[in-house]
């Protein structure tokens, strides 16, 4: 399996997702210092993949920052779209 | 070492990276008068505008303090007032105002110039062949970026513009303050969703009182006539493009503002009260945002555009950066920075900073973008209340 280093990007160290800069297929391994993650899934460019095991109601950080909850558990390699990530900003900062 | 770029002096201690000339119509009605008048003038543009009349309240006070801010900016040698005579909105009080800049400048209403138009335009001409004259004699020295306003801007936004061009951006804002300089952050609507990290950024309570007040007014105003705006974002196009949540988009547009403080927030239009990173209140359409940066005074303005826009502005040069491979080929023309080399050449947000910077000093230096080549000079004024016709707005 080809690992592509350019193929993504992590927008800041505290970040547990990662931005696919390119459509990144199935079972496509890429290596993170020594862990090697799988995609369960096709990412498609400008969407995001999980590099760790989230749980349910884990925060999702992007740009060092917080940018949703996760809805069900994700596993690292896990797509994270609209079916699995919601507000944290509308369940919390605005009620 | 220092960083320096070649500008123009002008009086009360602003400099400008372009030596122009303005015709500015105070009313729609003389609107192709002031144009026929900079098409006959050296270095001059016209600002024209579908306004200036039967206007009240926030809405006329925004008209002219946007058409005094862009007379007043830096960036302008001389200008010329033309009324039509009858408006509330005069060329006199255009001109006292933009004299407290100190520089040239004239005014005329065209009902006082016998022979109509036609006269009124000759007349013009006149001056502004004067005044052309005299900015000739304006020669370019080198300053430092302490001198510089920067406006950050984007539009025609998708997917990557937040983590490619946004953040190169943000790293250009960063180093412009570093330098003593000043940046200026508008599109409010656009913080919606990260203004809980914005307030932590606040240099001081008022700071961060005031940006929470002006989103929570807004929020509740929208949402008296049924508009949850909270609910819009982030959009279909964003979503596909693989944005998942308001904060997520929110926190890519901010990313244009990089890390510094921010020392305040200003009214639309309304010039900064000190140097660093300032907020504007201004809600999100390109040309009115970027119209209302040249106002408060930015000799310059940044636009990130993923999807690709072609817009300038008559007073600041617009920079384009692009993060999207396939925008960047299609819309060569239109695209000063490439940032989409991120993706293609495996390049880092801070190799395309540095590019950008460069490119920074170029435009300061007097290289024309890629808008200003191409004479895309619209303004638009936001008109914030249309104040008091709401009454007819049925809801």
């Amino acid at each position: 399996m080809l690992i592509k280093k350019d193929n993504f990007v992590i927008m800041n160290p505290k970040d547990n997702c990662a931005t696919a800069l390119e459509n990144i297929t199935k079972d496509t391994e890429i290596k993170i210092d020594e862990n090697i993650i799988k995609m369960s899934q096709e990412i498609p460019i400008g969407h995001k993949f999980a590099l760790l095991n989230i749980n349910k109601g884990e925060l999702i950080i992007k740009y060092g920052e917080i940018i949703g909850i996760a809805t069900q558990d994700i596993k690292a390699g896990d797509w994270i779209h609209t079916y699995n990530i919601k507000s944290h900003y509308l369940e919390e900062v605005k009620k | 070492m220092s960083e320096e770029f070649l500008g123009f002096e002008r009086p009360k201690g602003k400099v400008g990276i372009r030596n122009k000339i303005v015709v500015i119509s105070s009313v729609v009605c003389v609107n192709r008068v002031a144009q026929q008048i900079a098409n006959y003038i050296e270095n001059a543009v016209a600002i024209t505008h579908p306004l200036g009349c039967g206007q009240f309240g926030p809405d006329f006070s925004y008209t002219q303090r946007t058409l005094v801010g862009l007379g007043s900016n830096p960036n302008i040698f001389g200008a010329i007032i033309i009324g039509l005579g009858c408006e509330n909105l005069s060329s006199k009080l255009i001109a006292k105002n933009i004299k407290r800049a100190k520089k040239p400048v004239d005014f005329f209403n065209l009902q006082d110039v016998q022979g109509g138009s036609k006269a009124a335009i000759e007349k013009g001409v006149k001056i502004g062949k004067q005044m052309a004259e005299e900015a000739k004699e304006s020669k370019r020295e080198p300053f430092d970026f302490s001198n510089l306003v920067l406006g950050l801007e984007c539009g025609g936004s998708d997917s990557i513009s937040g983590i490619s061009a946004n953040p190169a951006v943000g790293i250009v804002s960063d180093k412009i303050i570093e330098l003593g300089g000043t940046s200026i952050l508008p599109e409010f609507t656009e913080w919606i969703g990260t203004e809980h990290l914005l307030i932590k950024r606040a240099v001081d309570e008022k700071v961060a009182e005031k940006i929470s007040s002006t989103l929570n007014m807004f929020l509740e105003n929208t949402m008296k006539l049924g508009i949850d705006f909270r609910g819009i974002q982030p959009t279909p196009g964003n979503i596909e493009g693989g944005l998942t949540t308001i904060e997520e988009k929110s926190l890519g547009t901010i990313a244009k503002a990089g890390k510094a403080s921010i020392n305040g927030i200003l009214e639309y239009s309304e010039a900064p009260k000190g140097k660093g990173l300032w907020l504007m209140i201004e809600p999100g359409l390109d040309v009115e945002s970027m119209t209302g940066l040249a106002a408060a005074g930015a000799q310059v303005i940044i636009m990130t555009t993923g999807r690709g826009s072609p817009c300038g502005n008559p007073v600041a040069p617009v920079i384009k950066i692009c993060g999207n491979p396939k925008t960047c080929d299609w819309m060569a023309s239109n695209i000063d920075v490439d940032a989409s080399k991120i993706i293609t050449e495996n390049k880092e947000v801070n190799d395309i900073a540095k590019i950008l910077w460069q490119k920074l000093k170029e435009t300061c230096n007097g290289e024309k973008t890629y808008a200003e080549i191409l004479g895309f000079e619209d303004i638009a004024i936001w008109r914030c209340s249309a104040a008091p016709f709401q009454i007819f707005h049925s809801q």
